[in-house]
């Protein structure tokens, strides 16, 4: 097995008494762009400020590159920060921002001035050397703070909610943007945002985080379509999440109504939870699916209609290309590999610590 | 709109005129003439006497003293508050502007009190067998004293300018590898510039200028150029060589602030 760059092992962390990481391991390994996500306050900030070295865990161990960096103070990490509000300094043009690091090493001025120009050109910014950084955009300051990163030659670059302050066009410009950055790089970076889309579109591997704990670890396929709780499923994208019933292997009773699924192994007649995607409910005619409902909500909303069908007592949502008007008398399908099972938790704890064992 | 933006301004200009823009005309006409009323330049080249450009040299000393003093005291407290968090900071910051709501007079006679002959430290000292001595009357009484009553003014601008500066900036500069003193040699010192540039005007200009410490803590035997001036205006009632003083002194101040101004680069400097 592969060796992680990062390795925490059994963090916890407290502020006034209130507990923001309880034990928390995680693996990260070599040119992984791995995101942390989850609602404020999960403590995916907090895990990311640990990595970098602006907190100290109460507990626990942060390895990275097999050694023990716990009590390592920032300066001497070999690995960056772009913050989220870009932290340029103000006081020097962009040149002298972007050589911070290097100068600070002592490197030769001819290096320098090299990797400023690549370091620039690999932003897309070219010939902005001797701008200060409050005539620039935000888009153009994040991109600074990037390259005033990625000059000193990082193996592990730390992002904290970098796009959040910019609006929305300028974020889908920038996530493909980071992607092709980690490419030509071939570093590790560490994402941090609460932006589920963001995290699918660009990682490939999330971790999704809640009060402290991992709930679901994995690639964006795996977290979207096999969320493994409720908190998952319902943090990444919508999505319906229903008690069934699992009456055997590959049969599960949703609302009264038998649908054939792939899950095995839950037992019989076992409680579950169910997670069934908008987009991968079928709506059929009155009696050629499984159950039947009627068509009570409908918004256009560009690529799909949205609908919500009641059926069964619940109030399904629906997305399709095809328009079913209110009022319309419909049947709900859904194939056999679209329905999600989950174990239900027995408690609130359970279902936060769930995954992190 | 823009007629009753004018209006709005009204009154401050009217203030300005007759309290700024016509005494100042009026110091021109004294300063430029005798006491027939003729022209001269004698009132201003007055200051070159060697007592008044003693007396100038002496203040000079004194206010750079005070500023000096006054920036080591404020600049690291104001480091510690901005790493203390801002709430305890701001009620700290309120403690050492107290003293401001009492009156500037009382609390210079305060002052005189605390350190006359037979005052609370002279006896202080005198009953703890080690001497008898008081320093009212010299130059560090002076400073003592314009110290206590301008630091408020240090310590107001440099921690506002602290505030300022965002704390992912200073974890920036630790983050690309800067050490303490490199965090705060390139990037907290010069941040907050503008800061020590108000300061150190809302400091020296006062301390510079200065005639009521001077005479109560000097026990008028020390002669700042301040307490010249003043006495042409009341003891000598020779009003034309106050104001001619009086312009050379603003002049003075002008070029020395300018000068400074020209290092604040960013034009944040709240001076003025």
């Amino acid at each position: 097995m592969e060796k992680p760059l990062i390795n925490l092992v059994d963090i916890s962390k407290s502020y006034d008494g209130s507990i923001v990481l309880d034990q928390l391991n995680l693996k990260i390994y070599e040119n992984q762009f791995v995101t942390l996500l989850g609602p404020s306050g999960c403590g995916k900030t907090t895990t990311l400020r640990i990595i970098g070295g602006f907190e100290t865990p109460d507990e626990g161990k942060v390895i990275f590159d097999e050694q023990d960096i716990t009590h390592v103070p920032p300066h001497k990490r070999a690995l960056n920060t772009v913050f989220q509000k870009y932290a340029l300094f103000t006081h020097m043009n962009i040149g002298e921002n972007i050589a911070f690091g290097l100068k600070i090493k002592g490197k030769s001025k001819s290096y320098i001035q090299d990797k400023i120009k690549y370091a620039l050109k690999l932003v897309n910014l070219e010939g902005f050397e001797k701008r200060m950084p409050d005539s620039l955009s935000g888009g153009q300051q994040q991109r600074i703070a990037i390259a005033r990163a990625i000059v000193n030659e990082p193996k592990v670059l730390l992002l904290d909610e970098p796009l959040g302050a910019l609006d929305l066009k300028l974020r889908q410009d920038m996530q493909y943007e980071l992607i092709r950055l980690k490419n030509e790089l071939g570093i590790t970076f560490i994402y941090v945002t609460h932006d589920q889309e963001e995290a699918l579109t660009m990682s490939d591997n999330i971790v999704v985080m809640n009060q402290g704990y991992i709930q679901q670890m994995g690639t964006p396929e795996k977290i979207y379509n096999e969320p493994e709780n409720a908190f998952v499923a319902d943090f990444i994208g919508e999505s319906n999440i229903i008690d069934a019933i699992m009456i055997q292997d590959r049969l599960v009773q949703i609302l009264g109504a038998k649908f054939p699924c792939v899950d095995e192994g839950f037992g019989t007649n076992r409680p579950v939870d169910v997670v069934i995607r908008p987009e991968d409910v079928d709506l059929l005619k009155p009696g050629e699916g499984t159950l039947d409902g009627v068509v009570s909500h409908m918004i256009f909303k560009g690529v799909h209609y949205e609908m919500e069908v009641m059926a069964g007592g619940f109030e399904w949502l629906v997305h399709s290309t095809d328009m079913f008007p209110v009022g319309t008398k419909v049947s709900i399908h859904v194939d056999p590999f679209d329905i999600q099972i989950m174990n239900k938790p027995e408690s609130e704890d359970e279902e936060a610590v769930g995954v992190n064992e | 709109m823009s007629k009753t933006k004018r209006l709005l301004a009204g009154p401050y200009l009217l203030w300005m005129i007759a309290f700024i823009i016509i005494p100042l005309v009026m110091i021109a006409i004294y300063g430029f003439t005798d006491k027939t009323g003729a022209f001269t330049w004698e009132n201003v080249i007055a200051m070159v006497r060697p007592e008044h450009l003693k007396a100038l040299w002496l203040s000079l000393k004194l206010a750079f003293l005070c500023t000096l003093v006054c920036l080591l005291l404020a600049y690291p407290l104001a480091l510690i508050l901005k790493a203390g968090g801002v709430k305890k900071g701001s009620f700290v910051v309120m403690i050492f502007i107290l003293p401001m709501w009492m009156n500037f007079l009382l609390r210079t006679y305060a002052w005189l009190n605390l350190l006359d002959d037979g005052g609370i430290l002279c006896t202080l000292l005198e009953n703890l067998g080690i001497a008898r001595f008081s320093i009212v009357g010299t130059n560090t009484a002076i400073v003592l004293g314009m110290v206590y009553n301008f630091l408020p003014f240090m310590v107001l601008p440099l921690y506002n300018v602290m505030c300022k500066i965002d704390d992912n900036v200073i974890n920036a500069a630790k983050d690309l590898g800067a050490n303490g003193f490199q965090v705060f040699w390139r990037v907290i010192l010069p941040l907050s510039f503008p800061g020590i540039v108000s300061g150190i005007t809302m400091v020296f200009v006062p301390s510079m200028t200065t005639f009521v410490i001077s005479d109560l803590l000097g026990a008028r035997k020390i002669m700042l150029i301040g307490n010249i001036i003043e006495q042409e205006f009341s003891t000598a009632a020779n009003w034309n060589l106050g104001s001619g003083l009086s312009m050379v002194l603003m002049i003075f101040i002008l070029i020395s602030m300018a000068a400074l101004n020209h290092y604040d680069k960013t034009g944040e400097g709240t001076s003025f």
